[in-house]
């Protein structure tokens, strides 16, 4: 009876934790970015696809030799996406209705909850207080998840290196200048201000200011005010985001909201599991260790026939 | 009597030539403008202020409200009705060349207009390429900016351009 007790008790609260665990409150999903995190205001419809962000940004993350110049056009042929070796790309948009081509600077949006940090096992990435997502490449073990978990496609991947390959993407130039309150390398070059810099509060409320004043200039949405928690990057366009590019069907949630319930149950498997399903394996079988150990031999001599 | 009216004449002249704006009294007009802010990467060169004011005729398409004639821009004008010709009507003057210095970002708070005035920079390739578009003028880069050595390597074009061309036969190819 006692047993019996016991074994109803562990089953109840065992059944609690499992249920219990995800549906607390795990305050992630909801933080809204760091207070004086920085920003860059992207206004598409200033960019007249210079490559000039390009450039700059090559020479101040020390990146390879390029394929071909960066004054060079026929890029815009195809679609890139940035690489080991570029961490910022220039893509040509052309418009349905015979209007002017639309360009976008493609670079790491800096997320306010990044994907990439929530699904790193080492713990490689940092959202710094600035608003830069960094990482630690000497931590980077190479497995590409942050790759598969990035909603942008952003993290590149150094296969050239066969022996080390580690992730390679934008920092904000954050060892180099944000760190000392300077804007990246790639909004210092823009001719045209296209890429505007400040705090991402700021921004958010210049790029509304801007739709406000010039309503026919603009599609009335800032991409990644709200997009996957929100972004430190934000994007103003002439027409509606996917026109330039922008997956528009990514939702308002940070990719941890995905995750959170299935992590949030992780540990409690891994600890009170262990221990339950042995208590309870234990308490089935005490005193049954001479049957097993009969049936044993009797199944081993049922082999040998 | 007549050292009086000499006297009095002179005054008027003054007072109405205080009331007629600068660039109409042809002061301080310049013809031309070197442009040499980003002379690191491109050679300095000279803009055709002469030859622009005959294109364009009005002042205010570049210079705004600052000459005295009316802005163009309707969301100005709810302000700048009215305004005078201003101490200052070179760009420079009113367009910062380091918009996003950390004392710029600051002071750009505490203002209640002109919150998004662009950089120098921005200001002339916005009003220079926007209205080239529009009247079919030059908009290459290199119609205005002519590499210096340092602006090519800079770029990776020219003599600096890359020598190993990617075997899939570079972009767009045939």
């Amino acid at each position: 009876m006692k047993r019996r007790d016991f074994l109803k008790g562990c089953l109840i609260s065992g059944a609690a934790t499992s249920l219990g665990a995800p549906s607390k409150s795990w305050a992630v999903g909801s933080f809204e970015g760091y207070p004086d995190a920085m920003g860059v205001l992207v206004d598409t419809t200033r960019c007249i696809g210079c490559r000039s962000c390009e450039a700059a940004c090559n020479k101040e993350q020390k990146l390879p030799e390029p394929d071909v110049p960066f004054d060079d056009t026929s890029v815009f042929e195809e679609k890139r996406r940035t690489t080991e070796k570029a961490y910022t790309v220039v893509n040509r948009y052309d418009a349905k209705d015979s209007q002017k081509p639309s360009y976008r600077k493609m670079q790491c949006n800096h997320c306010n909850e990044p994907g990439c940090l929530t699904s790193c096992f080492v713990n490689a990435y940092t959202k710094t207080g600035e608003g830069a997502v960094i990482y630690d490449a000497k931590v980077c073990v190479g497995c590409r998840t942050c790759m598969v978990a990035c909603p942008f496609n952003i993290p590149a991947y150094s296969y050239s290196s066969a022996f080390a390959p580690i992730i390679k993407k934008c920092i904000f130039c954050y060892d180099t200048r944000l760190k000392f309150g300077k804007p990246p390398a790639c909004v210092e070059i823009c001719p045209r201000e296209a890429l505007t810099f400040g705090l991402r509060k700021d921004l958010v409320k210049l790029g509304h200011e801007r739709i406000r004043a010039t309503p026919d200039r603009y599609f009335d949405h800032i991409y990644g005010e709200k997009e996957l928690g929100g972004t430190s990057w934000l994007y103003l366009s002439k027409y509606s985001p996917e026109n330039i590019g922008l997956d528009e069907t990514v939702g308002n949630e940070p990719i941890i909201s995905n995750v959170k319930e299935f992590l949030g149950m992780v540990p409690m498997v891994l600890t009170i599991w262990p221990a339950l399903f042995s208590g309870i394996h234990l308490l089935a079988t005490r005193g049954k260790d001479h049957d097993d150990a009969h049936s044993n031999d009797s199944e081993q001599k049922d082999g040998k026939k | 009597m007549q050292a009086k009216w000499l006297w009095l004449n002179t005054v008027m002249v003054i007072l109405l030539l205080a009331a007629v704006p600068g660039t109409s009294r042809g002061i301080s007009v310049p013809d031309t403008i070197t442009l040499d802010s980003q002379s690191k990467l491109y050679k300095p060169f000279k803009f055709d202020h002469a030859k622009h004011i005959l294109l364009v005729k009005e002042c205010s398409n570049c210079h705004h409200h600052t000459t005295g004639t009316l802005d163009q821009d309707p969301n100005c004008v709810r302000c700048h009705r009215n305004s005078n010709e201003t101490q200052v009507v070179s760009c420079r003057g009113c367009h910062q060349s380091d918009p996003f210095s950390a004392a710029a970002i600051k002071e750009k708070n505490r203002k209640i207009y002109h919150l998004d005035k662009p950089s120098l920079k921005a200001a002339m390739h916005r009003s220079c390429i926007d209205c080239h578009d529009k009247m079919k003028g030059p908009i290459g880069c290199q119609d205005c900016h002519v590499y210096t050595k340092e602006g090519a390597a800079f770029y990776n074009t020219g003599e600096f351009a890359p020598k190993n061309k990617p075997a899939k036969g570079g972009h767009g190819g045939h």
